[in-house]
Order: C-alpha cells, then structure tokens, then sequence
C-alpha cells in the first residue's frame, strides 16, 4: 500500500448527515470483480441525472471541487453496508481524506486497509472545518498525519487522535496480512489450544 | 474475577494475540462468504500465493444477485451478476471451501444458510463481509461483516485485527402486545437510539420480552443491531437456542455434544457486570411500526403521522425535509393513508419460517389488492421447501403473490427484482436509504405480518385491525 503522509489539498463539504454507501456507490456498480475504476461512480445516484449527465448542482461536480482530496462530510457518514467499493470508489476518485463528527463502524475500518484517513472530531471543530470547505478552491486544507493535526486556508490548527497502530500502517504503507502472518506462531498456539478446549467448532 | 459480559466471555475465548497497545488478533470459528464481496480477496490471495488457512470453517453461498425466478435453473443472464458467481462457484473449488451452490435446495442468503445448516453455534466468532452477520449473534455469537480486505485478512490467517468494542445493553421488558413482533422491537430500538446510537458498541439484548421470541424472531432483533450502529447484537443462549441447534448438520454430536452444552450454558452475562450504556424499552409499549423516511431510524407507529422536519434538530431537519420529499410525502399526513405499489416478504431480516407463517396467517383466504405487486423471497430453499409443505405457499399462491426462489432480491435490487423510481414498496427487510431498491424507488420497511395487511389494503395498514 501507498504511504500515507500529508495531503494539501481542497476540501469538499457534504453537510449531509447519514450519507450511507448506497449513495457512495449503489449496487449496480457492485458487480465488478476488481477494486479499481470506481471513482466515476462515486456518489453516483447524486452526482447524476437519470439520463447519465452530470448534475451540476452536486458538489463534486461544482469546478471548485472537482479535484478535491478531502471531504468534510455530516455526522455518522459511510452508515450502510459492508462494502468496500465505498472506500475502494472514493480512493479511486482522489479523496484521500474523510472528516466529520462520526463514521460507521465498518466503513471506518475499510478506509483504513485502502490508505484512506478518516478522521473524527469534535462539533465545533467540525463547523470550523465546515465553513473553511465551503471557500471552494481557496479553501486548501493540509492534513499532516505524522503530527496529527488539521490546518485549515485561514491558518486554523485542529489536532487529531487516531489508533497508534493504524497510523504506524497508514505512514509506512504497511499491509496488514504480512504483519498478521508474522505471528503465524501465536495463531497455530491458539488452534491447538481452542483444539482442546472446544472441539466441536 | 471481575464480572464479564456475555461479549467479555466470547471475546476473551478467542483472542490469539495481545499487543501493548490493546490490539488484538481475534480468532474466527466461521467465515461465511458470498459472491458480492469476495472475487478481490480471492484474488488478493492468488496473487501473493497464499491458501485458505482453515477452508473446513468456511462456508460461502451466492445470495445477493441471483435471480429469484423459477428460471434461474437456466442460469443467470445478466453477464455481470453470472461472472461473480462463477467466480464463487470457481473460488470455493480451488480453495476447498463449503460450497452451496445456486441451485442446491441448501442454497438461500447465507445468514439464513449459516444458522440453518448448524454452522453457527453459540459462543463462536462468525465473520462474513457483509454487515448483516450480526444476525448470528442471535446464537450468543460474536458476529460482524467485514469489509473486502479484511475477508482476505480472514481467508489468509482466520483472524481479524481487532480493538474492543464498549459493552451495551438493551433491555425489553414485559410482554408485546398482539401484532406486535421482533421486527417492531429492533425497529423501535433503532427509532430510540439513532442509526449512531450503538457506534462503537457491542449490543446485548435482554429481558423477558427477548427471552420469549424464538430464535427466528432472535435473528430479526440481531439482524439490525448494524442499522443502530453498533459492531454486533447478541442474546445469551438459553434452551430455546439449544433446541434450534441440536441434530443440525453441522451441530455436535454425541459426547460433542455434551461438551458443548457445558460450555455454551457458561455463556451469559455475569450479575453486577458493568454495560457502558443502558436502553431499556418496555414491551408493552411498543406498537407495530413502519418507517417514513430514509433512514432506519425513521420509525413510527402506524397509528403516527409523518413528521415536520422543524420537530427535528440539528443536522436532522435537513435530512428530514430530503426525506420526507425523496419519499413523496406530506408532513402531517397520516401513515395509514400512505398507498403502495409492491410488497416485498423476504431478506435476511425476515425471510425465515416463523415470518412466512406471520404473513401466511394475515393473508389466509384474502386477496391482495388489485394492480399490487407482491412477492414471497423465502430465505432458503429449505425455508421454501418447508413453506411448501406447510401450504403456506398455496395461501401466498392463492393471494396473489409470487412465490420465488431464494436470495437476496429486492432488499438490496442487485438482481433484476427492483422498484421503478417513485415506486412505493412495503418492505420487510432492513434497509430504506435512498435508491436502495431500484434507484428512486420509495421503500417502508415493517414487519411480515404488516407487510402481509398493507398487501390486502394497499396502503400502509395498522395489522391489528385485521386479526
């Protein structure tokens, strides 16, 4: 996986609140046996009119935020379903970067293993960073991972908690099945353990 | 010893590796795989060259994209949908996985195939990258969807990297009053705690209320413990649990058996254990409920009238007023009154024996109303097959409903079983975000029974008044 260090970028506003992963990627982009090529789909039933053009009013498609890299983005965003064609869509789309008061459970993981930082904080620093996106192209945001810390275009600097073990992964692009394999002797420990203990499963 | 929770027990029965930070590798019993999810972790493992650590704990089944039509024996036309199950059908071969394939009379939705064939069994961790494997926790299993990666992760090592979740509690008390059923419980759970409610939390359900459902109505409540946000619902076991078990064909047997059961009646909360968070709901007070909006947690009694975005706060008033016109409401407007083009029986949520018997008995001897579109997608083809022998289809036959075979369908429209924009559909599954079943189709989710009575009255109907 791609390192992950610092991203200066623009920053879109979703203020939506619940935005679930049937709205960042609906099913019928759900059939494909890859994980690339999903970034003209993302937001897709939004971004979209029925008849295929492009709706103007979204904010993906508005010329200030059409390269953004980060989304600020309404409470409890990625809600839904498992899938990770919704990470895998905005990746592939150029979002490196999700803020907002609170993540889905599962989605919140997934962006992780595709070297995407969500990351959560509190009201008023999120009405901070609200209003700074909606500046549009102006409003180029810097996420500086290492030292955790949010700065906006005025200047403003929001700090930021994550898990110590998923930034270690995110900042050196590690993946996670090498690691987890490398304790390959803990794991035959427990199967001959739990071998014992409970035979039946 | 300090006093554990039920997800304490499970959790620390499994965990294979510590780190200083708290992270843990969690060793899974069952991994259950389906064809939507897992062709990238599939191919993630060909392409690093690595097998399936345990193929005998895993089990894979197509469910959400095949077609529900009797002629799906033909095989699947759409070329999409008949590329991820061939890719199921070849993945489970090369890797010596269980497989039930498209037209075994086993095959259904995996959360209905997993607890059916005996694969789930209290006490275990199950997986399964898909976010209604909370529905095993029915069994006092700790069960939770994946993502992609993470399937891979489970198919290379049958673990999961993993922190802990916080400990929650929900409590309902007393008895339900008639016509009212476990779809209404987890919906008006939902309903009081917001789809964020239980993020970051492993929820217990408990109290008499939960202790009277049978294990069908048990996975419904467990079912959509995701759609309140949480990791995972759970149930401690108790005999109803052990008498769904038994002489499944994948349960113990004999002195297995025995050993079994020792250790599962272990499985319960201890008394003075501490919950991070507490609901409590009185039966009593629950009433049938549908939803009107576009969020699980837009739920109100039937007896209720559509909300004013301003009742809301927050962020809420705006995703209230979206919803309430993406849905083709009025604000005001009684629910009663709300009419339907299509009903739909069937999910995970509710695709099992005891919910085609709920809508059966609701639909014995009457009509569906004319111009409805109705249909019966039985969990499993043995849910079908017993249906069948129950005449339970005959009564859906004679109403006017298609009877189909088993899957997915319109729960989630990945197959062509989906809604016309503006069209409006009572639902017994469990989601009903935008576009979930067709784009711009309008979805009311409720339970079998309620489904069953707006099918007859075409509208949304309070059941009550036809039992």
């Amino acid at each position: 996986m791609e390192k992950f260090d610092k991203v200066h970028g623009v920053a879109a506003p979703m203020p939506l609140i619940n935005i679930d992963t049937d709205m960042i990627i609906p099913k019928v982009h759900l059939k494909t046996i890859k994980r690339s090529g999903l970034g003209v789909v993302l937001f897709d039933e939004m971004r979209y009119h029925d008849d295929g053009q492009e709706n103007e009013e979204f904010i993906l498609n508005k010329p200030a935020y059409r390269e953004a890299e980060i989304l600020v983005a309404g409470d409890n965003f990625g809600c839904g379903s498992s899938r990770e064609h919704a990470p895998w869509a905005i990746k592939d789309f150029g979002i490196k970067v999700v803020i907002s008061t609170s993540f889905a459970d599962i989605f919140f993981n997934n962006c992780f293993k595709n070297g995407i930082l969500p990351i959560v904080v509190e009201e008023e620093h999120h009405a901070v960073l609200m209003e700074d996106a909606q500046k549009g192209e102006n409003a180029r945001m810097t996420v500086h991972l290492e030292d955790q810390q949010i700065t906006t275009s005025d200047g403003v600097v929001i700090a930021f908690d994550i898990d110590p073990h998923r930034k270690h992964c995110l900042l050196n692009g590690l993946d996670d099945i090498g690691l987890t394999m490398e304790k390959d002797h803990h794991i035959d420990k427990f199967e001959d353990h739990a071998s014992q203990a409970r035979p039946w499963v | 010893m300090s006093p554990k929770t039920l997800y304490d027990k499970i959790w620390d029965a499994h965990v294979a590796h510590e780190a200083d930070d708290g992270t843990c590798l969690l060793y899974i019993d069952r991994h259950l795989v389906h064809e939507v999810t897992s062709p990238q972790a599939f191919e993630g493992l060909r392409m690093a060259g690595r097998k399936v650590r345990a193929p005998e704990k895993t089990i894979a089944v197509p469910d959400h994209n095949v077609p529900t039509t009797p002629d799906r024996v033909n095989g699947i036309e759409n070329p999409e949908s008949r590329i991820q199950v061939e890719a199921l059908d070849k993945n489970a071969k090369d890797f010596g996985i269980h497989y039930y394939p498209v037209n075994d009379v086993r095959q259904g939705i995996v959360h209905i195939v997993g607890p059916e064939q005996g694969w789930t069994l209290p006490g275990m961790t199950v997986v399964c990258g898909d976010s209604h494997t909370a529905t095993h926790g029915a069994f006092g299993a700790l069960a939770h969807g994946i993502g992609t990666s993470e399937v891979e992760h489970v198919l290379a090592t049958q673990t999961l990297i993993q922190k802990k979740s916080k400990n929650m509690k929900v409590e309902i008390t007393g008895k339900l009053q008639p016509g009212v059923t476990a779809k209404d419980i987890t919906l008006a759970v939902i309903g009081e705690t917001g789809t964020a409610g239980g993020t970051g939390y492993v929820i217990e359900y408990c109290g008499e209320a939960i202790r009277d459902l049978s294990m069908e109505g048990r996975m419904t409540v467990c079912n959509m413990a995701i759609e309140g946000g949480a990791r995972a619902g759970l149930i401690a076991p108790d005999e109803t649990t052990f008498e769904y078990v038994k002489g499944r064909p994948h349960a113990p047997k004999g002195a297995q058996w025995e050993a079994a059961l020792n250790w599962w009646k272990t499985l319960f909360t201890d008394e003075d254990a501490h919950f991070d968070k507490v609901i409590t709901l009185r039966g009593e007070d629950i009433a049938p409920v549908v939803t009107w909006g576009t969020s699980p947690e837009d739920v109100l009694p039937i007896t209720a009238t559509v909300p004013q975005p301003e009742d809301f706060e927050g962020g809420k008033v705006e995703a209230a007023r979206r919803s309430i016109e993406y849905m083709g409401l009025e604000a005001g407007q009684k629910l009663s009154d709300v009419e339907i083009d299509t009903v739909f029986i069937g999910s995970c949520t509710n695709g099992r024996i005891e919910d085609l018997r709920a809508a059966a008995e609701i639909l014995k001897g009457k009509k569906i109303k004319d111009g409805m579109r109705a249909m019966v997608v039985p969990g499993s083809g043995l849910v079908r097959a017993q249906a069948e022998e129950e005449g339970l289809a005959e009564i859906f036959k004679e109403a006017g409903f298609e009877w189909r075979l088993a899957g997915c369908s319109m729960c989630l429209a990945m197959n062509p079983d989906q809604l016309q924009p503006g069209e409006r559909c009572a639902a017994t599954s469990n989601r009903n975000f935008e576009g979930r079943q067709g784009r711009g189709g309008r979805t009311h989710l409720l339970s079998p029974a309620m489904a069953a009575a707006a099918a007859i009255t075409g509208r949304l109907t309070d059941v009550r008044e036809l039992m």
